[in-house]
């Protein structure tokens, strides 16, 4: 089972230790520690907003690629995968079962942008075979959040 | 003519709800926070929508058998027993009703004669004692107290036994006080109605919405009284999809009995409701096939609102026990020297804050006011905040 402390944060990482505290039924402090120690181990990685951008106005672009690789020796595909999630470019990297190897997710400022961190950055890493690139038309749900959100039935305000 | 006289004699007996004054009231202010309903603050999961519309489209809109669809009978005796601990065969002991509302009409109108005496626990669900009277029974209340976590305690029940005694009604966890039962006061209240053959219905609509340590972010431990030796042949189990599924309007739930006592309810059934909607029934299907995670996710969400409620009821010094179950919390508020009732209309008027009196829930009820948490955070909190400065006013 998740830890609840996780759990929480990963719905909503705004909660504060003394929230936390006192949804869970806990010590405030015994919350705070165990927190840093997430992040000391490196079981939370980061926190932030989930933004719809269609709403922001500065229409950035995101495309998913396919990549197929040539594993090396060794390494496996770690090494290759690693060398391609250090670009600030790429926000997620996956390896993938199936029909390609790699799933890439790249945003950039243009088309161009991302066209070319594919062809310049990407397919000339060697062990690279062959990219697909699929750029992102509109977004209906990201991470858990749905980008837009119908109106809920009303409950009546008392109620046996 | 005088219509008010056309109206039945042992209907005008039973006094105007409560809980609609109130509601009349709230309804008639803008803004109100309310703490008043009755209902998870979740719309159904989406699975459950979807299994519903999904019905629809492929045109599942006739009546079904009286009894309820097989397939929802044979998902809902495999759960029961998983739940309880209990076998109920989906052939002949497993009735689908509109709600446990209509279940629990059945049962009173199956077995209760003129003047029978049906024995509750106050404070209750606002339906059992009109319930009892439209059957031309005749209620019994048994106060349950704040002393006792409002448990109710066998010693109670047996000073209210008498010859004329036939129905026990219980129902924990209980709306309106979030209690739960000791399982050796229940052993003991099963050996009274063994001993006094009495007929137990048991109206378990909360079971899943138990919290079971300090935190409550483990499930409680849910005995059903049916499930005890020598108990299955003389209880009606009553359960459905309201409330641990976030299902109200769905309007389902279901009677687990012996065949005699199906039998009957079915009769009554069959002549006034003919079967539950269909359309529901579907989307009960699903909600036992695949409702496990949701169910739990919103149990722990109402455990932790649970945990906020009782640290902001400490902060704020209104005495408040720590409820075992369902979504209510049942402050106790008889230091300020108002009725429920006043306090509640106050509150409203003065903070725009609605917490239904206690006293809508029988006169046991008096001194208490029921808060239902299944609310969003940000609005528990102001409205704990508000109840703060409220109750400081009146100190």
């Amino acid at each position: 089972m998740t830890d609840p402390i996780l759990k929480q944060l990963q719905k909503n990482s705004k909660l504060s230790a003394s929230d936390l505290a006192e949804l869970l039924g806990r010590d405030e402090k015994e919350i705070a520690e165990q927190i840093s120690q997430f992040e000391k181990d490196g079981v939370i990685l980061g926190y932030h907003a989930v933004v719809d951008p269609e709403k922001t106005g500065n229409s950035g672009v995101t495309a998913l690629i396919e990549v197929k690789l040539t594993p090396e020796r060794g390494g496996g595909f770690d090494l290759l995968a690693a060398r391609i999630s250090k670009f600030d470019s790429v926000t997620s990297c996956y390896l993938m079962s199936g029909g390609y190897d790699l799933a890439v997710v790249v945003n950039g400022e243009t088309l161009q942008e991302v066209a070319r961190f594919v062809s310049e950055k990407l397919s000339t890493i060697e062990g690279v075979i062959s990219t697909a690139t699929h750029f992102q038309l509109k977004i209906y749900k990201q991470s858990g959040f749905l980008a837009h959100t119908e109106s809920e039935g009303k409950r009546l305000a008392v109620a046996p | 003519m005088n219509l008010e006289n056309s109206i039945a004699e042992h209907l005008r007996a039973i006094p105007r709800s409560g809980i609609r004054d109130f509601f009349e009231l709230v309804q008639g202010r803008d803004d109100v926070i309310s703490l008043g309903v009755g209902e998870p603050d979740y719309s159904t999961p989406w699975h459950i929508r979807e299994a519903a519309i999904y019905s629809l489209e492929k045109g599942e809109t006739s009546y079904t058998s009286n009894f309820g669809l097989m397939t929802l009978r044979r998902e809902i005796s495999n759960y029961v027993e998983d739940q309880f601990d209990v076998q109920y065969s989906p052939d002949d002991e497993i009735l689908v009703t509109v709600g446990v509302s209509e279940a629990l009409d059945l049962a009173f109108r199956a077995l209760l004669n003129p003047g029978d005496e049906v024995i509750f626990h106050q404070p209750c669900y606002v339906s059992y004692h009109p319930g009892i009277v439209m059957a031309r029974g005749v209620g019994i209340a048994i106060e349950t107290k704040a002393e006792d976590k409002f448990a109710l305690m066998a010693d109670d029940v047996e000073k209210h036994i008498t010859d004329k005694t036939k129905i026990l009604v219980i129902n924990f966890p209980t709306n309106p006080t979030g209690a739960v039962e000791p399982v050796e006061e229940l052993e003991k209240i099963a050996a009274l109605a063994i001993k006094h053959n009495l007929i137990v219905i048991s109206d378990e609509i909360y079971s899943e919405l138990t919290y079971g340590d300090d935190e409550g972010m483990q499930r409680g431990e849910h005995v059903s009284i049916a499930s005890l030796p020598g108990m299955k042949e003389r209880t009606i189990l009553l359960h459905g999809f309201s409330k641990a599924f976030a299902m109200t309007g769905f309007r389902l739930g279901y009677a687990c009995a012996p065949p005699i006592l199906t039998e009957a309810m079915m009769k009554i059934h069959q002549y006034a409701m003919l079967c539950a909607p269909i359309t529901s029934q579907a989307a009960a299907v699903e909600a036992l096939q695949n409702g496990a995670g949701p169910v739990e996710e919103m149990r722990q969400s109402y455990a932790m609102r649970r945990n906020l409620m009782l640290n902001r009821f400490e902060k704020i010094g209104v005495p408040c026990f720590s409820p075992g179950g369902a979504f209510y919390m049942f402050p106790d508020v008889r230091e300020f020297g108002l009725s429920s009732s006043e306090f509640a209309f106050k509150f409203l008027e003065q903070e725009n804050v609605a917490a239904v009196p206690g006293s809508a829930f029988g006169e046991a009820g008096e001194g208490f006011v029921r808060c239902c948490y299944a609310t969003a955070i940000d609005k528990l909190e102001v409205a704990l905040e508000r109840m703060g400065d409220f109750v400081e006013r009146l100190r």
